[in-house]
């Protein structure tokens, strides 16, 4: 916490600081952004869900562990873990905007409107995400008018129960923003929608930022649960090759560790971010 | 409300599967606390590798999915390490108890950093050991902030536990299952979205009683800290006077 500067602005001369710069004139800022976009469109477009997980050789049977056996495997895991994150990615995009609406519903002056939203949350949070699958699956069979493909359901069901910790995330975030912000925008005779998008969500999302992120590797986590409903992510990768060749070792062992591959990094990337917005928000 | 019920002998099989549940749950717990609290304090040990391992653990931990290292353990491990037929409810409740303990670790090393120094340095100064230190001055202190969240931390595992039912262990949701395959048997043209309704009420039931129970207990710690020094363990006076309070 010594400078006060951001990276990249330090070098020598501190005039080239410049804090109040458009957003999209900031790499700090763009950067990251356009990777997420283009994770985005990569899972969105090019992942398609095949449940066909066939191998092409036999391990050798006196064996608890075949090496050939385990690298063969590795791409076969890659495409299960892809549905896996694209399932997770959709579903956070809704959790992240209905627990915005929740978030709203709950601090509503309205008792009408927020003593059932806390009820539907408090009870959302605290059942186990698998029986809500189940639900979810039972309900869509049982009604006519709803047909859902079972990644769908997975992204819902998901999306739904992470709604419900973001919009904790949410509330601590627009709880955070100081009361003087807004008495400043009733003295500015700022309409309630300016207030919200110009004043209140600025200030709020930021520090909020770290919590979602957390909550998308949680999503993460959670996602290949999905197998109970079908969808071929990466642990229906390990239990058609464990029912397909017997072999229950390898594929586990292996979806553990392209877990820890993608999971891991995103941890880091999150600590980093995390640190970096509370250094922004030092000076 | 009739249509939102189930029969009776239904019930009789969800008691005995939440029963399950509660057993999976207080295992894991346990297992679950201890290593939070080993590799809590390992974490901001003095030696560096001690350090290190703890960090490794509790990063693999949290990183993993706690169902995909529910099938690495229940499936993958036993075979592995040529174990025979090893009771799954064990097998479930060492996956569940790592996992717990990964979050439980981070949150014991933050509330012992919240803990003012100073505390740890008249410990030093009064001639405790590190574990006295440890055991009677930084812990008992730490424990107010550890609760909180260890509560929230608890229902996690308890919504944890549903996921052993498709290891294999008959807990609540393999009876919601069994029952389902019973009312398939029989042709009964029951909703199967009232029976998951059900079985959510339970676990929700469930969170709500140890939210409770957490919530009781960090009452009372409070009251110990608000000045009713008759209340303190009776081990501080071994460990010197005027400690604590």
């Amino acid at each position: 916490m010594s400078a006060p500067w951001p990276r990249g602005a330090v070098d020598g001369d501190h005039l080239s600081y410049r804090p109040h710069r458009r957003w999209f004139r900031r790499p700090d800022v763009v950067v990251p952004l356009l990777v997420i976009v283009a994770v985005y469109a990569y899972l969105l477009l090019g992942v398609e869900e095949t449940s066909f997980f066939r191998t092409r050789m036999t391990a050798k049977g006196t064996e608890h562990f075949d090496w050939m056996y385990f690298w063969h495997l590795v791409p076969l895991m890659w495409r299960g873990l892809l549905v896996t994150a694209k399932a997770t990615v959709m579903g956070f995009t809704i959790a992240a905007t209905l627990g915005f609406v929740l978030a709203l519903g709950r601090r509503s002056r309205l008792r009408i409107l927020s003593w059932p939203t806390a009820a539907a949350i408090e009870f959302v949070r605290s059942t186990p995400l698998l029986v809500q699958l189940f639900f979810a699956q039972a309900l869509v069979r049982s009604t006519d008018a709803l047909s859902l493909e079972p990644i769908s359901i997975l992204m819902v069901g998901l999306g739904v129960h992470y709604a419900t910790y973001c919009s904790e995330a949410y509330r601590a975030g627009i709880d955070s923003v100081p009361k003087g912000q807004w008495e400043a925008a009733t003295a500015l005779n700022l309409g309630p929608a300016t207030t919200w998008s110009r004043v209140i969500v600025p200030q709020a999302v930021p520090n909020v930022l770290p919590a979602l992120g957390n909550f998308l590797v949680a999503g993460f986590k959670d996602a290949p649960l999905g197998f109970i409903l079908g969808v071929p992510g990466v642990l229906f990768f390990a239990n058609t090759v464990r029912g397909e060749d017997f072999r229950p070792t390898e594929p586990y062992i292996l979806a553990g560790i392209g877990f820890l591959m993608l999971s891991l990094p995103a941890a880091w990337a999150l600590r980093r971010l995390e640190r970096r917005i509370a250094y922004e928000r030092t000076d | 409300m009739d249509g939102w019920l189930l029969e009776p002998n239904q019930y009789e099989l969800l008691r005995q599967g939440t029963l399950v549940t509660l057993q999976i749950l207080a295992y894991s717990f346990g297992l679950g606390v201890v290593l939070s609290l080993a590799f809590g304090v390992a974490r901001l040990s003095e030696r560096r590798w001690v350090r290190g391992v703890a960090l490794v653990y509790v990063e693999l931990a949290r990183g993993i999915s706690s169902i995909v290292l529910l099938f690495v353990i229940a499936v993958a491990v036993p075979i592995l390490l040529d174990v025979g037929q090893a009771s799954l409810i064990l097998l479930g409740c060492v996956a569940l108890g790592i996992n717990m303990g990964g979050y439980g670790a981070e949150i014991v090393r933050g509330s012992i950093q919240a803990i003012p120094r100073g505390q740890s340095e008249a410990a030093i100064a009064l001639n405790l050991s590190p574990t006295q230190r440890l055991r009677h001055v930084v812990l008992p202190q730490a424990l107010r902030i550890i609760l909180p969240p260890m509560g929230n931390l608890t229902i996690e595992i308890l919504k944890g536990t549903s996921l052993v039912s498709l290891i294999g262990v008959t807990d609540i949701m393999q009876a919601a299952r069994n029952i389902r395959q019973q009312q398939l048997f029989n042709a009964t043209a029951a909703d199967v979205t009232v029976l998951f309704a059900n079985i959510l009420v339970v676990y929700f039931v469930l969170a709500q009683v140890i939210n409770l129970a957490f919530r009781l207990g960090e009452r009372r710690l409070a009251r110990r800290y608000e000045g009713a020094a008759a209340e303190l363990p009776v081990a501080v006076e071994h460990a010197g006077a005027g400690i604590g309070g």
